[in-house]
């Protein structure tokens, strides 16, 4: 838990925040719940964990960092980007064997841009977590 | 792992479900203000999903 008084200073010191946004990376909702935030951070966890959970039930796809013209950078480095910044879940979907390719269809589709606003969304919850770290917020 | 067939109006929704609750979470500062914008935001996010499938089916004829 972050000293208050040292907290709150604008420039608050990186061990104070740092391992509380690394904990809501990895396990998304925990940032909030080590602060005391319980209901925000379960709330925040069951977002992410769901829609990263029906990600892969509609069997989407992860991206992984592909080169080319700057457009094609741009979606495939971003797409990475969100899928790990699911954390753990991404990490366990992987280390467990899953390898969706990308095909044609809606539901695919869906499910890839739901593991990707999964991951979006844990950065929401990971900026929300630093900002009540350093006494943005309450 | 199950498969899963949502249609597009499913998907949509629990889309702007989860997102709405995050929205509303990290965005304000009381738990009242949370929740009048959670729902705010899936109110939005509903009236646009209905309002650009108008769109479209009144463009294509």
């Amino acid at each position: 838990m972050a000293d208050r008084s040292e907290s709150s200073t604008p420039n608050a010191a990186v061990r104070v925040w740092l391992p509380i946004v690394a904990l809501a990376w990895i396990l998304p909702g925990a940032g909030h719940i080590l602060q005391k935030k319980t209901t925000r951070g379960f709330l925040l966890a069951a977002s992410v964990v769901f829609m990263f959970l029906f990600g892969l039930m509609m069997r989407g796809a992860f991206f992984e960092p592909m080169g080319g013209d700057l457009l094609t950078i741009i979606i495939y480095y971003g797409g990475f980007i969100g899928n790990i910044a699911s954390g753990v879940l991404y990490i366990l979907a992987v280390a467990l064997g899953y390898n969706q390719p990308d095909v044609a269809g809606h539901v695919h589709d869906y499910g890839t841009k739901f593991l990707v606003a999964a991951g979006l969304i844990n950065v929401l919850a990971m900026v929300d977590a630093y900002e009540i770290a350093v006494g943005k917020k309450s | 792992m199950p498969k899963v067939n949502l249609s597009h109006l499913e998907a949509a929704l629990l889309f702007a479900l989860f997102t709405s609750i995050a929205l509303g979470i990290v965005t304000k500062k009381t738990d009242a203000e949370r929740i009048h914008y959670g729902l705010y935001c899936f109110g939005a996010f509903i009236a646009t999903l209905f309002g650009l499938a108008w769109l479209m089916k009144l463009g294509h004829g």
